[in-house]
């Protein structure tokens, strides 16, 4: 078992040693995340676990692949996805270019997810959508395209649930349990390491799409984080939350006006 | 009587339940007196559907204030907060929810396990937790954590659980304090209002 103020020491360390910043992550997940990796990886105390993650780089790798969630899934709350075709992709329609920002993506199924939507738009050629997360593994996983082939089942009925009418499997090749999506959908993503705790602005988007990464923030790290991606919004710009997550509570909502009961606010401010 | 047992106030109620434990909330929210000084908190294993249906369901039965949770909320008594689908739900110190969307546990998720441990962490001896009806064994370690922090246990009567199994698997691995039918959960929870 692991006491808070272990949890204080360990994330002193991530800092004071690699500079990953873990201080305003949600304490009770946090907390969770390190004693299941604990007891995953069988250490005996709290003493032993700390000096493997001090001491061990490829074990940092792997703490960090492990504490950070990369649950995800394509076209998850299709609903949602329904209303990113109906209201905001006709609206984004109209532009020359369309950028897009998905941050924190995991392993990439959301992004392939919106590429597909854009596709069926018609909107894919002239849109660009960078996708980041802090971890390297699950970008490289993002990247490589490659899903499992026992998801599609569930990926496919999301797909239809969310307005899609072609026939899904045409996105992909399966091949030994696995598929992977069509390349010509990849062409308009670029992959990079992000930091939402410690990185800065870098471009300015018309759409922004952080889902379930908040929720592993406290409220002062999602204020900063809020403010980032006001910063990086364009007026008249949409931004994408978690079917749980809210605004409501931020600095910048007054600004911004929600659609319908979607998870989705316009920056009107 | 169960009230005599309790030393300390108690400042959260967490209810947590699987097949058959709706209709245990939909007999027992009606027989409710508005909670005023504890918080209820409800995880229940459901499918994962676009609306609430189950915040609705609950909320008609009662006049007490039903509501699904959206992260950060603050938890407040008075009122009766349902965990949403497809998330674990946890409970920071400074009294805020949090959700999360890692790994299923016991093929679950929301767990109770995970909310009932979370709640132990923050409620320690005024808590307790009270398990019902359900077919898989989720909720027997976070039972344990309650009791090991010093809150009360509680499991519903497994002859009168449409699926005893979840109820029954605590019993066997947990000291519990309470196993009580329907109008006994009712008169308990009705008694912690001070």
């Amino acid at each position: 078992m692991i006491e808070e103020a272990e949890v204080d020491i360990l994330v002193n360390d991530l800092y004071e040693l690699y500079g990953y910043d873990f201080s305003n992550y949600s304490r009770a997940s946090l907390k969770r995340r390190i004693i299941r990796l604990c007891t995953l990886d069988k250490f005996p105390s709290f003493a032993e676990f700390r000096h493997r993650v001090r001491s061990d780089a490829d074990y940092l790798k792997r703490f960090v692949e492990e504490i950070t969630v990369t649950v995800t899934e394509m076209f998850r709350d299709p609903l949602f996805y329904k209303c990113l075709r109906a209201e905001v992709l006709t609206t984004l329609a109209a532009k020359p270019f369309i950028r897009i920002w998905h941050a924190g993506c995991s392993t990439g199924e959301e992004v392939f997810s919106m590429a597909i939507l854009l596709k069926e738009a018609k909107l894919l050629h002239k849109s660009l959508i960078y996708a980041t997360d802090l971890n390297p593994a699950a970008l490289e996983k993002a990247r490589n395209g490659i899903f499992p082939l026992a998801h599609m089942k569930q990926y496919s009925e999301n797909y239809i649930e969310s307005g899609g009418i072609n026939d899904f499997s045409a996105y992909y090749t399966a091949q030994y349990g696995q598929v992977k999506f069509d390349e010509k959908l990849s062409e308009k993503m670029i992959f990079s390491i992000h930091n939402l705790v410690s990185d800065r602005s870098f471009n300015e988007f018309d759409l922004i799409l952080c889902r379930n990464v908040l929720i592993y923030f406290d409220k002062p790290l999602q204020d900063r984080v809020f403010d980032l991606f006001d910063e990086s919004l364009a007026q008249l710009g949409y931004l994408a939350l978690g079917s749980k997550e809210t605004l409501k509570f931020s600095m910048v909502k007054l600004k911004y006006k929600q659609l319908g009961k979607e998870k989705i606010w316009r920056k009107i401010g | 009587m169960a009230e005599n047992r309790l030393n300390n106030p108690v400042k959260a109620v967490v209810i947590g339940g699987s097949a058959g434990s709706l209709d245990v909330l939909l007999k027992l929210l009606p027989a409710l007196q508005p909670i005023v000084s504890f918080t209820a908190i409800i995880v229940l294993h459901r499918k994962n559907s676009g609306d609430s249906t189950l915040e609705d369901l609950l909320a008609g039965r009662t006049t007490i204030p039903v509501r699904e949770i959206e992260d950060k909320d603050t938890l407040r008594p008075d009122i009766i907060y349902v965990a949403p689908a497809d998330y674990h739900l946890l409970i920071e110190k400074n009294l805020t929810f949090s959700l999360d969307d890692s790994e299923k546990v016991n093929y679950s998720r929301p767990s109770l396990d995970v909310t009932f441990e979370s709640a132990a962490d923050v409620y320690g001896d005024s808590l307790v937790g009270i398990l019902l009806s359900g077919a898989n064994s989720d909720g027997t370690n976070g039972l344990m954590a309650i009791k090991k922090a010093g809150g009360i246990t509680i499991a519903q009567k497994p002859e009168t659980a449409q699926s005893a199994f979840m109820p029954q698997q605590a019993i066997f691995n947990v000291p519990i304090d309470f196993i009580l039918d329907i109008p006994e959960l009712i008169s308990f929870i009705n008694s912690l209002n001070k």
